[in-house]
């Protein structure tokens, strides 16, 4: 048994200790709201934040992440209502959804560290992470909107 | 608090208390499904109005991304007079009773905007009759608005809820009177989407969020070439790995079941599945290449006017060139995958699929019971893009599931996602065309060389390709026309892509214009104006495209435009592009979208809609291509096929042409213009002319 911190609570799981926090997440602790996308951290759908920083999850095993804090889309906010969250309803960001939680936990996680982001910074920071429906301008918008609205 | 802003909430509350697909509840898989209806009036298999005035609206259209939960709902709700805050969507499962359900070829606002109005509009007529009865007037003299029906002379007024019951006893209405557009409540606004919340928190459910009690994880060993085999397996090795509890054999693999998907994978690595690799086990990118050219074209062309060899011969100017197109996965951002329970009374799936009856025929098919046996429910699905109108995955889910004796769900990496996709067909083709002295067009000749989805699907031969579709409606005037295909058979699965042939076919054909009006010395907008028809609906987009993006003003150093238009799935579209040159990379720093699709049932829909098919067409145009090698393709993930990142994201802005007409379809037509637009672009800044995707500048 390891026990994981998510979202602010310990949850044992029964897993190898190489398995990828991605996978006990979904499937071991039924915490769907992290994607995956690509498994080898290409994509960042599965972007969770460890202490804060955001992390691909399928990229770090639950050994590497015991006694740290992991927080999930699930957690970002317990109604909803996250700056970034608001932002993201009001400039209508998602078409099919499913980066968005990565999207979403990534640019809280850029907002924390730099509430007045720059278009360079949000390019730097959230890169990676890919949607195949074209969301990146609202995604760009609604960071701005964020982050003018205090987006902590 | 907002109108929008309540409605949200009440949706919300009202969807998590039922357990919904829209909803995150613990209770989501037991209790979903459209037979948990409420008591009530119920006029058709769309609507429901309980006692306490709540309205259910059924929607049978798969929502991957394109707003059609809310679509769907806006249609029924605007007739009916609904009170906006007061409505529920649920997904409805595959069924008859829904008509067509696929979700393609951009068909779902088109195909539900008569019927999905009409069912509102009558129930709305039943709801008023039912009140007036009750007030004893003339249900004339009474009218619906907000969920309530009014009588004006008197002021009185009755919720729906109050008069469902009556109005469940009154005949159905044949033929409703459809609202006034003028009159619109909820068409043609900025309707917020009734997904966007859930999905702002990670509460929707998809497909591979799906968790049912007992269910294993499992992954599929499948072989790399079309027509492969297994050969052998060492299932011990696979159960030998932590987590892994079943491997079974299955028709198109093997499987490995674990506790969790990565179990299952690793139990996959262990299994060390080896392959007959069958008959297209040599087939490569140059094979498939020499096929293309190989192909006879079709007896007879789809399009033949006029002499095109007379006009070419006595031209002033010819031109010729080949455009060659790439293979392409779909790659949507959820990697297919499928949940299913089969036992002694049936089966049960739930799958982000944009083709549920088709899938429930063909599960009920593979496992040899009647489909009123086989359930399907759908989720939301992480983008579709066409792959997921094909049942490969749910028939093997269930025959899994079946084998093991376990719900199970599959999921495929990401590379099982790209190596077993239905690719979007490679393509060639030779165009060749004449301008008179004066720069006229006198003859088009346009040869499409792609391998044809409905043959390959049909297996005849001699069905129609449907390799033309976005090349045999031509829309210039020329003075001799010939449009023709060339059909190869090529060993590789072939399926829809978004806005499909017409993905392929107006690359050459805006390429090729461009081409002929810089021979011919003319401005590119103005050459293509010239050709068409006046009272062309691309004229309309073409000179709105040219407004906004300010062609003809100059542009900084080292930006140039270019313009291509194209019609499609009942819409039409015009883009410019503009684009310069970034340490050698091509980067599009600006898309001005006209689009003309009839009614915009929600404009900010549309908006995303041409976003996402420029961003979805502009990777593809960029990096986009599946080479293969010994019968498999060649890329397996990210890195080896790149889409768009938010880095290169051009901005983009929709200008959609009024209109009241019955709405087009949005879904696709934005795409067909992007890559030709920007090569234009590229040729106006370079002068080099770009004839293959994706584009390779050196």
């Amino acid at each position: 048994m390891i026990t994981l911190m998510v979202n602010g609570t310990p949850r044992p799981v029964d897993l190898s200790p190489d398995t990828p926090l991605l996978w006990a997440l979904r499937d071991a602790l039924s915490l769907t709201g992290t994607k995956f996308g690509c498994g080898i951290g290409s994509c960042g759908s599965c972007t969770v934040l460890l202490d804060g920083a955001p992390v691909r999850s399928c990229q770090v095993t639950v050994a590497e992440v015991k006694g740290r804090k992991v927080t999930t889309i699930e957690g970002l906010s317990p109604d909803g209502s996250h700056p970034v969250q608001r932002a993201w309803i009001a400039d209508e960001v998602p078409q099919c959804g499913y980066c968005q939680p990565g999207q979403i936990v990534a640019a809280a996680a850029l907002l924390a560290r730099k509430p007045r982001p720059t278009d360079a910074d949000i390019d730097d920071a959230m890169d990676g992470i890919l949607c195949r429906c074209g969301t990146y301008d609202r995604i760009r918008r609604a960071i701005h909107r964020a982050a003018k609205e205090g987006g902590r | 608090m907002t109108g929008t802003e309540m409605g949200r909430r009440t949706f919300l509350e009202i969807a998590g208390a039922a357990g919904l697909w829209l909803a995150a509840s613990p209770l989501r898989v037991a209790a979903a499904g459209p037979e948990a209806a409420a008591a009530g009036f119920q006029p058709s298999a769309w609507l429901n109005v309980d006692p306490k005035g709540l309205v259910t609206i059924w929607v049978g259209k798969s929502e991957m991304g394109q707003g059609s939960y809310t679509g769907m709902a806006v249609l029924v709700a605007e007739e009916l007079e609904a009170d906006w805050k007061a409505i529920r969507v649920v997904q409805a499962d595959a069924n008859a009773r829904y008509g067509r359900m696929s979700t393609g070829g951009s068909s779902s606002v088109r195909g539900s905007w008569e019927p999905l109005r009409k069912a509102g509009a009558a129930a709305r007529e039943m709801l008023v009759s039912a009140a007036a009865a009750r007030w004893g007037v003339d249900p004339a003299s009474c009218s619906a608005a907000k969920g309530e029906v009014l009588h004006a002379a008197s002021g009185r007024r009755l919720g729906f809820g109050e008069v469902a019951l009556d109005a469940a006893s009154l005949p159905v209405p044949e033929k409703p009177v459809l609202k006034d557009p003028r009159d619109f409540t909820l068409i043609g606004k900025a309707v917020p989407r009734l997904d966007t919340p859930p999905k702002s928190r990670g509460a929707a459910v998809f497909g591979i969020d799906v968790r049912v009690p007992g269910m294993l994880h499992a992954v599929v060993a499948r072989p790399p070439a079309l027509e492969g085999k297994v050969a052998r397996f060492d299932a011990a090795k696979a159960l030998a790995v932590p987590g892994v509890r079943k491997v079974v054999e299955v028709p198109s693999g093997v499987a490995v079941l674990a506790d969790t998907t990565w179990a299952a994978l690793r139990g996959r690595e262990a299994l060390g599945a080896v392959f007959d690799a069958g008959p297209n086990g040599a087939l490569d990118s140059a094979a498939i290449a020499r096929l293309l050219v190989s192909a006879p074209l079709e007896p007879a062309p789809a399009r033949n006017e006029g002499d095109v060899e007379a006009a070419l011969s006595s031209a002033a100017r010819k031109l010729s060139a080949t455009y060659t197109l790439p293979f392409l996965a779909h790659a949507a951002m959820e990697p297919l995958n499928c949940t299913a329970r089969v036992d002694g009374n049936g089966a049960e799936l739930w799958a982000a699929t944009q083709s549920p009856q088709r899938a429930r025929t063909e599960v009920a098919t593979a496992l040899g019971i009647s489909e009123d046996k086989v359930t399907v429910h759908v989720t939301y699905m992480g983008g579709g893009f066409g792959r997921r109108l094909y049942p490969d995955f749910p028939v093997e889910a269930a025959l899994v599931a079946k084998a093991a004796g376990v719900p199970v769900q599959v999921t495929w990496s990401r590379g099982d996602d790209f190596r077993g996709d239905l690719f979007r067909p490679c393509g060639r083709n030779e165009l060749r065309a004449g301008l008179d002295a004066r720069g006229n067009l006198v003859a088009w000749h346009h040869v499409v060389r792609s391998p044809s989805l409905s043959r390959q699907s049909s297996g005849n031969r001699s069905a129609p390709p449907g390799t033309l579709e976005g090349a045999v409606g031509f829309p210039y005037r020329a003075g001799a026309v010939r449009i023709e295909a060339a059909v190869p058979t090529v060993g590789v699965r072939i399926g829809a892509w978004r806005s499909v042939y017409s993905s392929q076919n107006a690359f050459p054909e805006e390429s090729f214009i461009d081409e002929l009006a810089h021979a011919a010395g003319k401005d590119p907008l103005a050459f293509r104006r010239s050709l068409l028809p006046a009272d062309h609906p691309l004229q309309a987009v073409l000179s709105l495209a040219a407004e906004k993006s300010g062609w003809g003003k100059k542009l900084p150093k080292g930006v140039a435009r270019g313009i291509a238009c194209h019609s499609c799935f009942g819409s039409h579209v015009a883009e410019v592009a503009e684009v310069s040159l970034v340490k050698g990379a091509i980067r599009v720093r600006r898309v001005v979208v006209a689009v003309s699709c009839g009614t915009a049932l929600n404009p900010d829909s549309v908006a995303q809609q041409m976003e996402g098919s420029v961003v979805y067409g502009l990777s593809a145009a960029l990096r986009g291509e599946i080479t293969f090698a010994k019968g498999g393709a060649e890329q397996a993930n990210f890195p080896d096929q790149d889409p768009l990142h938010i880095s290169e994201m051009p901005r983009v802005e929709t200008h959609i042409v009024p209109s009241t007409a019955a709405p087009g379809g949005i879904g696709e037509p934005g795409l067909p213009p992007i890559a030709p637009a920007v090569a234009n672009a590229l040729f106006a800044l370079t002068g080099k002319r770009l004839r293959s995707l994706p584009f390779k500048l050196s």
